[in-house]
């Protein structure tokens, strides 16, 4: 989730200023088995079927989900590329996908509890399913132990 | 009241310093200032010790919120209280025998009619009707005005105040004014915000009603206390030396045992919103007369009938006739429309913008105010707000959105 594509003007620089705040935060999870993009969403991969959501760190600092869009199932995603948005009580964030395919689910849950991204954003608070159509794209994204330094010094260039 | 938030709802009150230009309409332009540049209240490092997240806010660093999140903390202030430092804003007094002349002259408030110790929401206006900002004005005295304006509009403000005023004295008139650098303002909202205060204060505040004001004694301080606020809850907004700021903010949450808490801009921005009150910046802006943003009632039946104030034209006429367009509230489906989402009728043609929006911690849904044409702006009107391409479900509701709790003589 690329929180500078947040669309509202002050709520935006709100959220990105939020991403650099300098005081020491709790230490976010990241779950081994995972694959990660900079723009902060996870991918989970079993066989050609992709399992994709936004990260602890992410949800951490959006503070409360009160809507998640979600595509439909059918349409086709790209790396990279946006499919949906997290808003939170303040600000808009786009979602970017980390895998090409076609989205097979989508997590009606978060209809009802947008909240399960926050509580559970690796497990209940999943986004979408795709039918992965190149898994070689998987090796442009980063491992547990990439990420974690990755999150730790966005946090800390500022 | 004014938006705290300021010119750009968090930017309202923001203000300033950042600001080169008088002539500085994008508020948000100041958050963009280097954060060295920032300007720091007395109490930054009272933020920053209390886990404050300090953002860029109209040349200000100003706390977007703390530990609780913005859902908890505007439902805190709700049901328990809320402390803010809204230091950023601009506090000002005019002081000398034509003040009041001269203060009406630039906005549309009676302001002669105002009982001493007692103030009002009113609009500093253009020559085209527009609004350069919004302030709460009060009468000290006859010869003395204290207002607060907005952090984001204070060097426009302060430019056009200054240069009406030298013109004024030109022609004899005799003002002066005082900009309050030496002080910082506190906004302690919500049910227990008279009774913590009044823990520190001899003065009866059961005697002091929705936007009385006293110099008073708090704690020892020096204060200027007005029974105002930016949240629709029963509050204070307390002008206190700078040097007693961090030691009036502790005694306050102190004496609230903890249940007062420090509270960012962020729920102030949501607080406001389900009051239903104006953020300059979104909500109200140069090209927006009083009577558009639904102000009227700000317009002092006296000033209706003689006018003498910039715009004053444009404006009577928009009271005769109606005004094209019109500020309403909105609930909607799908996600909370924001600022600049469009607003369109069943058959998709555009009738409107939002100009403020988000989703309400104490609803549960989506609220926004927008601008539409006149007509349209009855409760239960039915259209569509775009967000992101997609039209979703919206209804023109009165607001505000949840009651406000003024302390007003029964």
């Amino acid at each position: 989730m690329a929180m500078a594509a947040s669309r509202l003007l002050w709520a935006s620089r709100a959220a990105s200023y939020l991403k650099i705040s300098t005081f020491p935060r709790a230490f976010s999870t990241v779950l081994k088995d995972l694959k990660y993009a900079d723009t902060h969403e996870w991918v989970k991969v079993e066989g050609d079927s992709a399992t994709v959501g936004i990260t602890d760190h992410a949800q951490h600092h959006l503070g409360d989900v009160v809507y998640v869009e979600l595509p439909e199932v059918g349409s086709s995603v790209s790396q990279g590329k946006n499919f949906g948005a997290v808003e939170s009580v303040k600000a808009t964030s786009d979602i970017y996908s980390p895998v090409s395919g076609e989205v097979v689910a989508v997590n009606d849950g978060l209809g009802d509890e947008p909240g399960l991204v926050n509580t559970s954003p690796y497990e209940s608070g999943w986004i979408i399913k795709v039918k992965v159509s190149d898994s070689g794209e998987l090796n442009s994204l980063m491992d547990d132990a990439k990420y974690s330094k990755f999150c730790e010094e966005e946090d800390s260039k500022h | 009241m004014r938006g705290l938030l300021a010119c750009a709802t968090l930017a309202r009150r923001a203000g300033g310093a950042a600001a080169t230009s008088t002539a500085r309409r994008h508020l948000a332009g100041a958050a963009e200032a280097a954060e060295a540049e920032l300007k720091k209240t007395a109490l930054y490092d009272f933020h920053v010790a209390h886990g404050g997240k300090m953002v860029p806010f109209a040349g200000w660093s100003m706390p977007i919120q703390y530990k609780d999140t913005i859902m908890d903390s505007t439902l805190n202030c709700r049901a328990n209280g809320s402390l803010f430092d809204v230091s950023h804003m601009c506090g000002l007094s005019l002081h000398g025998r034509q003040a009041i002349p001269f203060l009406e002259s630039l906005v549309v408030a009676d302001v002669a009619a105002l009982k001493d110790g007692t103030g009002t929401l009113t609009v500093f206006t253009n020559d085209r009707g527009g609004a350069i900002d919004d302030s709460v004005v009060t009468k000290v005295t006859d010869q003395h005005i204290y207002l607060v304006v907005n952090a984001g509009c204070r060097d426009k403000d302060l430019a056009h105040i200054g240069e009406h005023m030298e013109a004024f004295n030109k022609k004899g008139g005799d003002v002066k004014w005082h900009v309050h650098d030496e002080r910082s303002l506190l906004a302690l909202q919500g049910p227990l915000a008279a009774p913590t205060l009044q823990l520190l204060t001899k003065e009866d505040l059961s005697k002091m009603y929705f936007s009385d004001f006293k110099m008073i004694d708090i704690n020892g301080y020096a204060c200027f206390l007005t029974r105002t606020g930016y949240t629709g809850e029963d509050g204070f907004e307390i002008s206190v030396p700078s040097e007693n700021a961090v030691d009036l903010a502790k005694a306050l949450l102190e004496k609230s045992e903890g249940k007062v808490r420090l509270t960012g801009l962020g729920a102030r921005d949501s607080l406001r919103l389900e009051a239903g009150l104006c953020l300059y910046g979104n909500d109200m802006e140069q090209h927006i007369t009083p009577v558009e943003a639904g102000l009227s009632w700000a317009i002092g039946k006296r000033r209706k009938a003689e006018g003498g104030f910039l715009g004053a034209d444009v404006i009577l006429k928009q009271l005769q006739e109606g005004p094209k367009i019109r500020r309403v509230g909105l609930l909607s489906q799908g996600p909370p429309p924001r600022s600049h989402s469009e607003i369109v009728s069943n058959s998709g043609e555009n009738i409107g913008e939002v100009t403020s929006g988000g989703f309400s911690p104490c609803l549960k849904k989506n609220i926004a105010m927008g601008y539409v044409k006149s007509g349209l702006h009855k409760a239960g009107t039915e259209f569509k707000v775009v967000v992101r391409g997609k039209s979703y479900d919206a209804v023109v509701t009165k607001m505000p959105f949840v009651p406000t709790k003024y302390y007003k003589p029964s």
